[in-house]
């Protein structure tokens, strides 16, 4: 700790495991005051849990964190805000119905002869405001009323008012719109001027370019570059956070599948998250769906499906013309859609394994319900489903096979069109094993597949073409031969520089 | 940044009290009476008082994403405690008073302990408690019990002009109890817990407290309810309370007012808001001559309109990426600069 200042915040050899897995392998990070920290890498590689160690969510399992030189040990976000460590999550911690003030000092509410003392409170809340240059959030707004730019700075405003001295930020900008992020960053440069330190997680790389003093790579839990961002490239950034091998895990196409005719097509398709949409998805084919977080890849599965329908453009089922505004007309027209969270939308989970499988069946062809019943036991023992018989309910399933049983629910059904939003997600490497042949299979028998996946590997490694998605709308396409930082780069709006210096 | 204009939707209960108003009185006029005559005015105060005080105390359960069930066997037993123990003498008012507020004190934080410690939802708790309170009292009293005298009286049968003693203490109840959820950790709190429990607990509230607090407040404002019911009947009666059927009109009034069923959102003047328009409500169709069976059906229907208006009203905040409408030329604009974006590039 020779020649500059010393750092605030200083995590040495940090090691946690989940489970009996490392995931991360004694990552370093220094923080000084008044700069910002760039954290960046591939999702899964443990960006979000050194923050959530960092702010007290998880504790470590090894390593140190010294806090202004003193070791600290945080057991609870509230301990860590007290000694000056704040987090601004992705997921925002306010109550909507209450005003800005109210949420900002929750728990904290100023008191003047016992009561809460509204007037400094909300007076405060302006000043803290007024510090960092926003107007046009008022502390007696609700929360719920502003927009999600407005609502992270009252988070950011929540954590200057226990007088933090490290922010972490969580993906800052996922959800923010071009004119807000704007705003974010002279708030940025407004803590970097009063001397806060700042760890900023983002995918977006020419953000951290902006924004960071300093950029630390992560990847698969391991520090592999750490260096002031003058000294880096974007070129450089990308392939320090990937530059590895597809593994060689992902099963080929089987023997006879055969691409044929379009069976899903859309023209112009469009609603409030989504413009300008046209695809087509063809019998045996497997279309990769890559993009950030919030790029939009859901949103068009469930646009497809009927879950929150296209509002504009057309859509064409095997050649005629096809209206899709509900599940249920999804269903009946032979598309299935895996989402993203099992345990919330993809199962009932204190049903049993059986009606859980039969459960589109059930509502949407309830005269097929009987066949498919005799049936069911060899879908799921086709999927190699491990349980103690139909009847067990799925909650005491392990991820891998909940997962089966969701699969199974759309197989009963016959669907033509497989839409598979984050099939692999949080399931052990043998069921994702499962799930890659499966997707195989059904390529073979002639449905259409789309496969959203935020794992490069998994998206490259199994799709005979990949469409990328940014900010709402279809980027580009790459065939499955293209580099992950070719994918990034469409992703992240970076292409130009990436393709350039290849 | 632009934001919806929205009204307040205690601001909203309020333009319906005042459109149910004049549609009554309207309809009052048809049968040559005034709902404004001051006989009238005060049947509608009286009618608020009793539901008020329990509408009160359900508001702050509610707000912390409770319920409580208990209100109407809480009021039958306080005014059985009430009268057994003034028993016609009125140098036991106060007492008798303290005492009948002690005990229901005891019974909420019952219901608040069942509720946050042993983790029962307040549904469920204070069904079981309510039950208990029944079985007490249908095992104990065959019919009324117990004398009022005749000083304890005058709260529910005196005025100044036509507004009734019990209604002032109703609205002086509420003045302090709105006070103490804008102006305490208590309220503030209350309303965080309610919200979302776990954001409390991540803040560092103590999210145990501020609903034990409220089920006492709910408690004790029945058991007010119960000493007006009281000092209007001259006795205590064991089935005073279950025959209004205060537990879910208390709850519908709360609701009435804009108050979330799932808590922390709703105020108190909304709440005494929807009290009003029930009121209001009663009195037209007593005046009216109604079927008394259809003032409950007129009681559902308000009720099922008012909350689908709320459910309309209610914006889910989400952006919108891609306006409805005008598409073409402007949205191709938009998007033409793909990558490359306007920032400062490096």
């Amino acid at each position: 700790m020779t020649g500059e200042s010393a750092p605030v915040l200083r995590a040495t050899g940090i090691r946690k495991q989940f489970f009996g897995v490392e995931v991360l392998h004694g990552v370093d990070l220094d923080v000084h005051a008044g700069t910002v920290h760039g954290l960046v890498g591939e999702n899964g590689a443990g960006k979000s849990t050194l923050m959530k160690i960092i702010a007290g969510v998880h504790r470590r399992d090894g390593g140190d964190i010294l806090l202004d030189g003193r070791s600290v040990d945080f057991g609870h976000p509230v301990e860590a805000a007290h000694a000056g460590v704040a987090t601004v999550f992705q997921e925002f911690n306010l109550l909507p119905d209450r005003t800005v003030a109210q949420n900002v000092y929750l728990g904290r509410e100023p008191l003047r002869r016992g009561l809460v003392d509204v007037a400094t409170m909300n007076r405060q809340t302006q000043e803290l405001l007024d510090d960092l240059g926003i107007d046009g959030i008022s502390p007696d707004t609700k929360v719920g009323w502003l927009t999600v730019a407005e609502q992270q700075i009252v988070e950011i405003i929540k954590a200057l008012s226990v007088n933090a001295r490290v922010i972490s930020m969580d993906e800052p900008t996922a959800a923010l719109a071009e004119a807000e992020v704007a705003v974010l960053y002279r708030v940025i440069g407004a803590l970097k001027s009063k001397g806060v330190a700042i760890v900023y997680v983002s995918h977006r790389l020419q953000e951290v370019f902006d924004l960071c003093d300093t950029i630390t790579v992560l990847k698969d839990g391991a520090l592999v570059l750490s260096s002031p961002a003058a000294d880096l490239d974007q070129a450089a950034l990308v392939r320090a956070m990937v530059g590895r091998p597809i593994s060689t895990f992902f099963p080929g196409p089987e023997d006879g599948t055969e691409i044929g005719d379009p069976v899903l097509e859309v023209a112009g398709g469009g609603n409030e998250q989504l413009d300008d949409i046209t695809l087509s998805l063809r019998a045996g084919e497997i279309v990769g769906l890559a993009g950030l977080q919030g790029s939009g890849r859901s949103e068009l599965v469930s646009a497809l499906f009927g879950a929150a329908p296209f509002t504009r453009g057309t859509m064409r089922l095997g050649g005629s013309p096809v209206t899709i505004r509900t599940p249920r007309s999804g269903v009946r027209n032979g598309i299935a859609l895996v989402t993203e969270d099992r345990k919330g939308s993809g199962l009932a989970l204190s049903q049993s394994i059986l009606d859980n499988a039969l459960l589109a069946i059930r509502s949407v062809f309830p005269g097929r319900t009987g066949a498919m019943r005799a049936k069911v036991p060899e879908i799921l023992e086709s999927l190699e489903v491990i349980s103690q018989g139909t009847g067990q309910e799925v909650r005491a399933l392990s991820g891998g096979n909940q997962q089966k049983v969701v699969l199974a629910k759309w197989l009963a059904t016959s669907p033509r069109v497989v839409l598979l939003d984050e099939p692999t997600r949080g399931i052990d490497v043998g069921a994702k094993i499962a799930v890659y042949r499966l997707i195989r299979e059904l390529a073979r028998k002639g449905v259409a597949i789309v496969l959203v996946s935020s794992e490069l590997p998994e998206v490259l490694g199994m799709s005979d073409r990949v469409l990328v998605m940014a900010d709402g709308r279809i980027a580009g396409q790459l065939p499955p031969t293209a580099g992950e930082e070719e994918v990034l780069a469409l992703a992240t709006g970076t292409e130009a520089q990436v393709v350039s210096d290849q | 940044m632009k934001r919806l204009a929205r009204l307040d939707t205690t601001a909203f209960v309020y333009i319906a009290l005042v459109f149910v108003l004049i549609v009554s009185a309207i309809l009052v006029a048809t049968t040559g009476r005034s709902i404004l005559s001051p006989g009238n005015i005060r049947d509608i105060l009286t009618g608020m008082s009793v539901l008020g005080f329990v509408a009160i105390g359900q508001t702050l359960v509610i707000l912390g994403a409770s319920l409580d069930l208990s209100v109407p066997y809480v009021m039958s037993l306080a005014s059985l405690i009430a009268a057994e123990t003034m028993n016609g003498s009125s140098a036991m008012v106060l007492p008798a008073v303290l005492l009948t507020l002690g005990i229901a004190a005891a019974i909420g934080m019952a219901n608040g302990l069942i509720v946050t410690v042993l983790g029962v939802h307040g549904f469920v708790a204070t069904l079981g408690v309510g039950l208990i309170l029944k079985g007490y009292l249908d095992t104990n009293y065959q019919g009324t019990a117990g004398s009022v005298p005749w000083s304890f009286q005058l709260f529910g049968a005196t005025g100044i002009g036509p507004v009734p003693i019990s209604t002032i203490v109703m609205l002086a109840l509420a003045v302090l109890v709105a006070f103490i959820l804008a102006r305490t950790r208590f309220g503030h709190h209350l309303f965080a817990v309610g919200g979302n429990a776990e954001v409390a607990r991540l803040s560092g509230v103590r999210e145990r407290l501020p609903l034990i607090g409220a089920h006492i407040g709910s408690s004790v404002c029945a058991a007010i309810a119960g000493l007006l019911l009281a000092s209007r009947l001259g006795v205590g009666s064991p089935t005073v309370g279950s025959q209004g059927s205060y537990d879910l009109l208390s709850i519908a009034a709360v609701v009435l007012g804009g108050t979330l069923l799932m808590g922390g959102r709703g105020s108190i003047w909304g709440t005494i808001g929807g009290v009003a328009i029930f009121a209001v409500l009663d009195n037209l169709m007593s005046v009216m001559q109604f079927n008394p069976f259809f003032k409950d059906v007129i009681r559902g229907l308000v009720i099922i309109i008012a909350v689908a208006v709320y459910a309309r009203r209610r914006v889910v905040a989400r952006r919108i990426r891609f306006a409805a409408g005008p598409a073409g030329p402007a949205v191709a604009v938009a998007a033409a600069p793909t990558g490359s974006d306007e920032r400062s590039p490096r």
